[in-house]
């Protein structure tokens, strides 16, 4: 015991100030140049946004005043202000109103006649608002005469402010707030049939020996890369009043729940597959053993192990479904009719009415249920990762007859529900004139005669996609390195991390509009790249970050920790292990995100419905405004293909994966 | 076993100097001032039950986790607050961390390359160090198509290639087979001892620290409870709990009676001394090997000797272990190892009864922990 | 730095070199103006190509979308304008923009041509108008005949009963077209009378679509019969061979006009008052003609194919400044009654 000498516990030995290697600055400044990308690309916008909400305007009666000739004089100046409250004409809910607010100043004179001789006149006291005469502004603080034939054609504007005005605007209007409940409603049907059907489906694939599972698995798949609103161009055509089978649906309209409906299963499907069907391979093949030694039946075991072992997993497809449906905005646009939904919503009010204020109120509506659901998930997903680490035997499927029938049976059947939208859209893109002229032809890929962008907006999609999965891929993965592998800096990272999980809760529609707030904004120095690819290739990059951020962060976290301490004690600068072992290693996965990336980027809409320019339409937005335009067919031409596009984008994927992985994965085969 | 060690001249410069050194996760103290002295071209071990703060001591040499506070100096220079990439040092984790997809050269000529290194005395270094290791004809192959053994050695290849002046050793051979290890245990000594490459290893192994270390560091609860000659710690063990935690021991309650005696049940043994007051509780500690069967007709000195009931026995391989009891001694039961031929030439057997001696320099004397 | 600029000047000088010979029609250097606009796409490359005879120097850059898209950019660009020139917007979108003061007041070349109720009544003119774009029905005959309707001759007409779920017209409050028909409706029975009829019509029509033309194309395509849309869009889908018949109402029809404006604060002002002057010139009216009846040039307008031919009687006196005045009290209305009914019309 002659090394340790016990000092008196008053010593206090000063604390040790590590000092900061080369290395952990460079990760340190990396990590602050990403970080500050999200907050620039995310925070910051959600934040103009955010406050977009409380700008108010409403009509500032005390900053008019009136003065009216009779007889042979001018009456004394009176504001609005005291004119109302003495004639109570306009009522204080009148008085807010929005960006576009105009009000009629004769109500405030009881006994204007236009064609009687009495001049008015009308001034502002200071600069705040501004009144209009016809159409002509004036907004200073003269005074200005009118015949009564003139004065009657002068109308207030708002004058603006901040405050809680069009929140209560929309909690008392009807029309906007039933949507919360449409889009509830719509989003929790979607979640349990999907899930159940999804579940049918991964049970027959992991469960059954049944046959071509993997032709299944692949037509599962289809639908992640067509636009979410393709489904519904083809359940026009299936179900539309024209439509094939139309008797099927027995009168009902396929206008409205019904059709987003079905057209949310088929998009929402394969998210939900892929999530249950890990679930269930990952479950316990010896749970599997014991139950059958105790010869529980099939059902039995099925409800006290299979549901059991997967219910973390059909918890997390649920709210995953119901985030991509309550904040799909191109399927409801396209069939739901007078179904109103809070994404559509944006929409309109923005699109539509030019009411920005209230297009925001709306996004911070939807942003709610939407961060909702994505913290329940993520709460549930951390508990199956728990699950997912203990050890466990896979189960192995035996041969049973009868039920392996069944399971071909179902995966048959949803496999035809999904080739059987796709394959209508592609019939309905080479009919000449549905439905009075059958014959076949390209006329409808002659885009350059539609809305949208013609052939233009393909090529921009493609060259988004391609950027995005570029600039993306790499800007993830550094990200996930830096947070993943740097020392220290604890609150840093753990903000980061905050950072790259917030953009899958913040719906497209709100993210896009949030963007016309912020780099829309002329004092924003960021304001050149407003209307550029550039701001496309950002918001789809941000949009989408959160999925490529988790994908590489899982495969880095499989990599031993103790890499960089090896490369540290051996001298040798990170970004050397990172250029010859770390990124090598984790190609796979790169791969993965960039072409995870490139097919998001092909078929998004709502981020980019507010972003893009003439110069950078978008297929995937030609689709919708060819369909708005009532050009159903080039919509579902276009739409195949993005399809198509992206089908060859995932077997280039394969290919670049085969070849890549024979050049640089060697050391995989053991 | 190792002596007599290097270390144990009295004039081996100190080459690491650890001084005061504390360690804490938030509130967790998981090192607690701990001091040590480390000198050139030994190998220490450290060694402690698995979450004792071994790897937390060896990271904060490393520089890999940085202490609180106290200081490390390293040939002379104060290291306390550097960076692992500013320390001289090759280190070697329990997982190996090769790089899987390089090459065994690769692996081994990542920390060589530089501006300053020609290509080919790298290819020059790599080889000398494959064949240290003793796998030149496994330099193309990659880290998994190699054993865990070649594995191991590849690791270390890789940590000696910049020649550091202070090898690290987490728990190196942990991960392999029982077969494999001995054999390398007896390599790596080989090996550290030929470079002279001062070395420290954490391991929870008992038998790979008094095979290997020529200093052990015996750790318990973020403190050092004892640092000797495996033979120190072997045979004079600081504390109690280095008395339980290295090799096997029995232990007896009793009272001190003089600065030589304790009292346990109604016998008074001599012990070494312990100069401890009377009539303190106590734990009387002798290993198994230590105990001594009195042969008939030899001739028995005046201490410790005591007649014990066989109650059970247990064949070891090499040796029998025997449990004993002695109405004097309560209901203690005293491990023995004794040798095949002892048990045959004394008939010993269950239920016979044996003289037996405690040596008493054998017998050590810890103050009782729950007092 | 010598060697910098020398080398950029060498630059120039080649690339203009060789665009001299390639090109050698044109001028030296051509200017970019940006030009908003919701005209049909199938027309923008016909109508650039037209501008081009006369003006090659200028290359328009079109940014084309719908009426309400178009709007709501100008105004969400209000304080970092993109636009130079507003070429085929409506005119309510104008007088929208010019009572924010988006507009810079031009008075074209030649304006005294034109048919007064297509310039603005400014004293210097914020915008002029180009050519009309009418209210009318779309109605599929062979659609009607299934379901054994009659051709309504009158907007009173669609009331009837027969009619129920057979009727589709687009959401006032994201269609240019939409908003037109509400307000000449409003203006055709007054104030009330206007809403009642409404109400009437709420109860046949199946739903309401997004966009103006898309009426008239399911009623082209059949699926449905009856499509409140323009007549421009019936005209197009009946070239193209859909069995429709375009009826205009006899109580007369709203009609809007697609017009010309100048953005305030564009840095090309040069070549933004050439193409106002120009978009006014008889040869630009001729060119709106190919696919509208009614345009602002007096005399020119010849029939256009399919397209009705009582058309210009039948356009109301339309008061477009009541309508941007009361756009916003309308639309809500609106919203109000017809809106909040969430629930599909069932067939
Ligand atoms: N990064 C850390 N954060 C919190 N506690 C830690 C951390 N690393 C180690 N510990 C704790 O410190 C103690 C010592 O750990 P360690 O040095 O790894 O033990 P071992 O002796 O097994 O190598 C353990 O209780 C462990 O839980
Ligand atoms: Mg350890």
């Amino acid at each position: 015991m002659s090394h340790t000498t016990t000092l008196p516990d008053t010593d206090t030995a000063p604390l040790i100030r590590p000092k900061t290697s080369r290395d952990d600055k460079i990760k340190a400044v990396f990590m602050a140049v990403i970080g500050l990308y999200l907050v620039i690309t995310l925070a910051l916008p959600l934040y103009a946004m955010l406050s977009k909400s409380f700008s108010t305007y409403s009509f500032d009666l005390s900053n008019f005043e009136f003065q009216v000739y009779k007889i042979d004089s001018w009456s004394e100046p009176v504001t609005a202000l005291s004119l109302n409250q003495k004639l109570n004409v306009v009522t204080p809910a009148e008085l807010s109103t929005s960006s576009d607010g105009r009000l009629g100043v004769t109500a405030f004179f009881p006994d204007f006649s236009f064609r009687s001789i009495t001049r008015y006149k009308i001034r502002q006291i200071n600069l705040d608002s501004s009144f209009l005469v016809g159409s002509e502004r004036i907004a200073d603080t003269e005074w200005h005469e009118f015949s009564s034939n003139d004065f009657r054609r002068v109308v207030l504007r708002p004058s603006s402010s901040t405050g809680l005005d069009n929140y209560k605007i929309y909690f008392s209007t009807p029309s906007l707030f039933k949507s919360i409940e449409n889009s509830l409603f719509i989003a929790f049907v979607v979640m349990i049939i999907t899930v159940s059907m999804a579940f049918g489906f991964a049970y027959a694939l992991n469960r059954s020996t049944m046959r071509f599972k993997g032709v299944f698995r692949l037509i599962a798949m289809a639908p992640i890369l067509v636009p979410s609103l393709l489904p519904g161009i083809a359940l026009v055509y299936l179900f539309g009043n024209q439509g094939m089978i139309k008797g099927l649906l027995m009168g009902q309209s396929i206008y409205g729940p019904i059709g987003i409906i079905i057209g949310s299963i088929f998009f929402t499907f394969p998210h939900a597959l892929i999530i249950i069907s890990t679930a269930l391979s990952i479950s316990d093949g010896r749970l599997y053993e014991a139950a059958i030694s105790l010869r529980a039946s099939r059902w039995k075991t099925f409800w006290t192990v299979t549901i059991p072992a997967a219910r973390y997993g059909l918890f997390s497809a649920a709210f995953v479904v119901f985030n991509l449906v309550i904040t799909d905005f191109g399927l409801p646009k396209v069939i739901g009719g007078q179904y109103n939904m809070l994404a559509v919503d944006i929409y309109k009010q923005v699109i539509g009415q030019q009411n920005f204020e209230m297009g925001a109120v709306v996004s911070v509506v939807l942003l709610l249920p939407a961060m909702f659901a994505f913290s329940i998930d993520r709460y549930v997903q951390k508990k199956q990762v728990a699950q997912l680490s203990a050890q466990s035997v896979p189960y192995e499927p035996k041969p049973h007859k009868r039920f392996d029938l069944i399971c071909l049976f179902y995966s048959l059947l949803v496999a035809v529900f999904i080739m059987g939208l796709i394959g209508v859209c592609q019939y309905a893109a080479l009919i000449k004139f549905w439905p009075y002229d059958l014959s076949l032809g390209l006329s409808n890929y002659n885009f350059e005669v539609m809305d949208g962008g013609g052939w233009g907006s393909y090529f921009n999609s493609i060259k988004l996609a391609f950027f995005t999965a570029i600039a993306g891929t790499l800007m993830v993965f550094i990200g996930a390195y830096m947070v993943e592998k740097t020392n220290g800096l604890t609150t840093a990272r753990s903000a980061f991390q905050f950072l790259a999980m917030m953009p899958m809760a913040v719906p497209g529609m709100v993210l896009g509009l949030a963007y016309i707030f912020f780099f829309n904004n002329p004092a924003n120095p960021l304001n050149s790249i407003y209307a550029t690819m550039g701001i496309l290739v950002i918001c789809t990059v941000t949009h989408f970050y959160t999925v490529s951020h988790l994908t590489a962060v899982t495969a880095l976290k499989q990599m031993d920790r103790e890499f960089e301490s090896v490369a540290s004690s051996l001298k040798q600068p990170f970004y050397k292990l990172l250029f010859k072992v770390t990124f090598p290693v984790c190609l796979p996965a790169t791969l993965d995100i960039s072409i995870y990336l490139f097919v998001n980027a092909m078929t998004t809409v709502s981020a980019v419905i507010f972003l893009y320019s003439p110069d950078t339409t978008l297929a995937s937005i030609a689709v919708l405004n060819m369909d708005d335009a009532g050009d159903v067919a080039p919509a579902a031409a276009m739409g195949m293909m993005i399809f198509y596009t992206n089908v060859a984008a995932r077997l280039i994927h394969i290919f670049i994966t085969r070849k890549l992985m024979i050049k640089t994965q060697a050391w995989r085969v053991r | 076993m190792n002596e007599p060690s290097p270390s144990h001249s009295q004039d081996a410069t100190v080459f690491l100097q650890i001084d005061n050194l504390t360690k804490k996760f938030g509130t967790f103290t998981a090192l607690d001032k701990v001091s040590l002295d480390v000198y050139q071209g030994e190998l220490i071990c450290f060694l402690g039950p698995s979450g004792c703060g071994k790897t937390t001591f060896l990271r904060a040499i490393a520089g890999l986790d940085i202490q609180t506070s106290g200081t490390v100096i390293q040939a002379g220079e104060d290291i306390s607050a550097l960076p692992p990439s500013e320390r001289d040092f090759g280190i070697v984790f329990q997982s190996y961390a090769l790089f899987p997809n390089l090459t065994v050269e690769k692996n081994i000529s990542f920390g060589l390359e530089n501006e300053k290194t020609s290509r080919s005395d790298i290819n020059h270094r790599v080889q000398e160090l494959l064949e240290m290791v003793g796998l030149s004809d496994q330099g193309k192959k990659f880290p998994t198509q190699l054993s865990g053994g070649q594995q191991q050695r590849i690791a270390l290849a890789r940590a000696l290639a910049t020649s550091p002046g202070l090898l690290l050793l987490d728990e190196p051979l942990s991960a392999l087979d029982a077969k494999v290890r001995g054999y390398l245990r007896h390599e790596m000594k080989a090996l550290q001892r030929s470079l002279g490459v001062t070395t420290v290893m954490v391991t929870h192994d008992q038998e790979e620290a008094l095979t290997m270390a020529d200093r052990i560091v015996v750790m318990n609860d973020g403190v050092i409870e004892q640092v000797g000659t495996p033979t120190e710690i072997y045979r004079e063990p600081g504390t109690l709990f280095v008395a339980d935690f290295i090799g096997a021991m029995n232990q007896i309650n009793g009272r001190t009676t003089g600065s030589n005696q304790v009292v346990v049940g109604e016998t008074t043994f001599t012990t070494q001394k312990h100069d401890l007051e009377a009539n303190i509780p106590v734990v009387v500690a002798i290993r198994p090997e230590d105990i001594v069967p009195v042969e008939e007709g030899e001739s028995s000195p005046e201490d410790n000797i005591l007649d014990m009931t066989v109650e059970d026995m247990e064949f070891l391989g090499s040796f029998w272990r025997v449990s004993m009891s002695n109405p004097l001694l309560g209901k203690a039961l005293l491990n023995a190892d004794m040798s095949v031929n002892a048990i045959q030439r004394l008939h010993i057997d269950i239920r016979t009864t044996i003289t037996v001696e405690l040596p008493v320099d054998r017998l050590c004397v810890f103050l009782a922990e729950n007092e | 730095m010598f060697k910098k600029s020398f080398m950029k000047t060498a630059a120039v000088g080649c690339i203009a070199a060789v665009s001299m010979i390639g090109m050698s029609q044109s001028t030296l250097a051509a200017t970019d103006l940006v030009v908003y606009s919701a005209i049909e796409a199938e027309d923008l490359a016909r109508y650039a190509k037209t501008f081009n005879e006369d003006h090659p120097d200028i290359n328009i850059k079109w940014v084309r979308d719908s009426t309400g898209i178009v709007t709501a950019k100008l105004l969400a660009e209000k304080d970092n304008p993109q636009a130079d020139v507003v070429w085929g917007l409506a005119a309510t979108s104008l007088l929208l923009l010019k009572s924010e003061g988006l507009l810079d007041p031009y008075k074209p070349k030649g304006v005294e041509a034109l048919d007064k109720k297509f310039v603005d009544k400014g004293d210097v003119p914020s915008w002029v108008g180009m050519d009309a774009w009418v209210a009318s029905i779309c109605y599929n005959t062979v659609e009607a005949a299934k379901n054994n309707l009659t051709p309504p001759k009158t907007w009173k007409d669609l009331l009837k009963p027969e009619y129920k779920g057979h009727l589709i017209m687009p959401n006032p409050n994201s269609s240019g077209t939409g908003f037109l028909d509400v307000s000449s409706w409003l203006q055709i029975y007054g104030e009330d009378g206007g809403w009642e009829f409404m109400d009437g019509l709420h109860e046949n029509i199946s739903r309401y679509t997004h966009s103006g033309s898309k009426p008239c194309k399911l009623a082209a395509a059949g699926e449905i019969p009856i499509g409140i849309s323009f007549a421009f869009r019936g005209a197009k889908s009946k070239a193209k061979g859909a069995p429709l018949e375009i009826i205009v109402p006899e109580e007369g029809v709203g009609w809007d006009m697609e017009a010309t404006a100048i953005i305030a604060g564009t840095d090309k002002l040069k070549a933004a008052q050439t193409l106002v002057d120009w978009s006014i010139t008889k040869k630009a009216n001729e060119m709106y003609n190919i696919g509208y009846a009614v345009v602002a040039y007096p005399g020119v307008a010849k029939p256009v194919k399919f397209f009705p031919e009582n058309l210009l009687d039948k356009m109301i006196d339309n008061d477009f400044e009541f309508a941007a005045n009361n756009r916003k009290r309308i639309l809500s209305t609106w919203q109000e009654r017809y809106d909040s009914k969430s629930d599909p019309k069932k067939k």
